[in-house]
């Protein structure tokens, strides 16, 4: 897969559910379209007990009711079905076809968790993780993974009690590194904060470390994306099955 | 179980009740579907947007406000303006027996009232999804007849 060309920007929104992701991706698109055309590819998880998925980020965005902003802004919501690999590389010829076709912008928004959706946000150019108060605890080391890639984080909800410990706790937490994200504190329900966002994301620089992990990702899904590619690779499940044959062996019969 | 489909759920008009398509947008997942929910009180030009931006297949359309008769015949009409013949319309909801002939001829292919049973609305899916009975379709074919 090759890495996204064009004249704009693909950037991935992402974090916990229950962050408020759509309603500051609503905030955002509310402040740049229409002067910019934006495309939003929504991700959600498929359910692995019947394949099939919800998809609701769209009642999210109040800015479709507004038909002088609903015409430079496409929204299209993406399950992200069985596999790991295929969704995050139909995600990357999606915005590649976008921008090549007058995008500007193209929001990837997905959950936070789980690794189809971190190579999801993977994708993108620059990535943004959204945190909010009152998620319980501190913070976890199950989103180590996530900060890493951030090249900006956003604290969501500054209007709820908390939200200032949270803030604290990803400063001190990411404190041990000198390229940490800049970490700024919105609230999308009362637009407090979020004007300033368009040109902050626009002028967003990759940090070094996020730039590294990114690619790990990247180098990840390319991978994998060659192994499932491989006519040979049914064949070679079987034979792992029915005749015992090693991974080892399997990997060397792939490769 | 047929082939997954894209299908919107939507709730066209000024009516605050959608448990009824909540139900059948759970149902459709459970069946193996991707389910677009649009949320409350849609215009039909915003429904057939999100069919075009989403590529469904499938547009159901829920009304309980008694305004069936104009937007769901607008929507499948707003569906062929946009050159989206393909795309397959379904409703429920609270329909008239002697209101739904208008509908079929309007375009819908099935209209499910209270009462139905979700195994029921999926083998719709299943069976008119083999057919070509998009709205632009002469076919004169709808779902119990």
């Amino acid at each position: 897969m090759e890495p996204i060309r064009g004249e704009g920007l693909v950037i991935a929104i992402t974090g916990p559910p229950g962050v408020g992701k759509s309603c500051l991706v609503d905030g955002l698109l509310h402040r740049l379209a229409p002067e910019h055309i934006v495309a939003v590819l929504a991700v959600d998880p498929t359910s692995p007990l019947s394949g099939g998925a919800l998809l609701g980020d769209r009642i999210r965005f109040s800015v479709l009711d507004d038909d002088s902003k609903a015409d430079s802004i496409y929204v299209r919501s993406i399950a992200t079905r069985s596999s790991s690999g295929a969704v995050p590389s139909i995600i990357q010829s999606l915005a590649s076809h976008l921008l090549g076709n007058g995008f500007g912008l193209v929001i990837i928004e997905t959950v936070g968790a789980g690794q189809a959706e971190i190579r999801c946000a993977a994708i993108a150019d620059r990535i943004i993780v959204v945190e909010g108060p009152a998620r319980g605890d501190g913070i976890q080391a199950e989103k180590a993974g996530l900060l890493e890639l951030a090249d900006l984080l956003i604290v969501n909800k500054s209007d709820l009690p908390g939200a200032d410990k949270v803030v604290n706790d990803l400063t001190m937490s990411l404190s041990i590194t000198d390229d940490s994200p800049e970490i700024i504190k919105v609230s999308a329900l009362t637009g407090d904060g979020l004007d300033q966002l368009p040109a902050m994301i626009f002028a967003l620089e990759s940090r070094v470390s996020s730039q590294r992990a990114r690619n790990r990702q990247r180098l990840l899904m390319a991978h994998e994306h060659l192994l499932t590619a491989n006519p040979n690779f049914e064949a070679i499940l079987d034979r792992i099955s029915q005749e015992g044959l090693s991974l080892a062996q399997a990997l060397e019969e792939l490769s | 179980m047929g082939e997954r489909q894209r299908i919107i759920i939507a709730k066209p008009g000024l009516d605050g009740h959608d448990r009824g398509a909540k139900v059948v947008a759970r149902a459709l997942r459970d069946g193996g579907h991707e389910v677009i929910y649009t949320g409350l009180r849609r215009t039909p030009n915003q429904i057939v947007r999100t069919a075009m931006d989403e590529d469904a297949r499938f547009v159901g359309l829920s009304s309980l406000s008694g305004a069936h008769g104009h937007l769901f015949p607008t929507v499948c009409n707003l569906l062929r303006e946009a050159g989206l013949n393909d795309v397959i319309v379904f409703g429920g909801g609270i329909i008239p027996d002697d209101e739904r002939s208008a509908l079929h001829a309007s375009g819908v292919r099935a209209i499910f009232g209270p009462g139905t049973t979700s195994s029921e609305i999926l083998e719709f899916i299943s069976e008119a999804a083999g057919r070509n009975c998009g709205v632009g379709s002469q076919d004169p074919w709808h779902w119990g007849e």
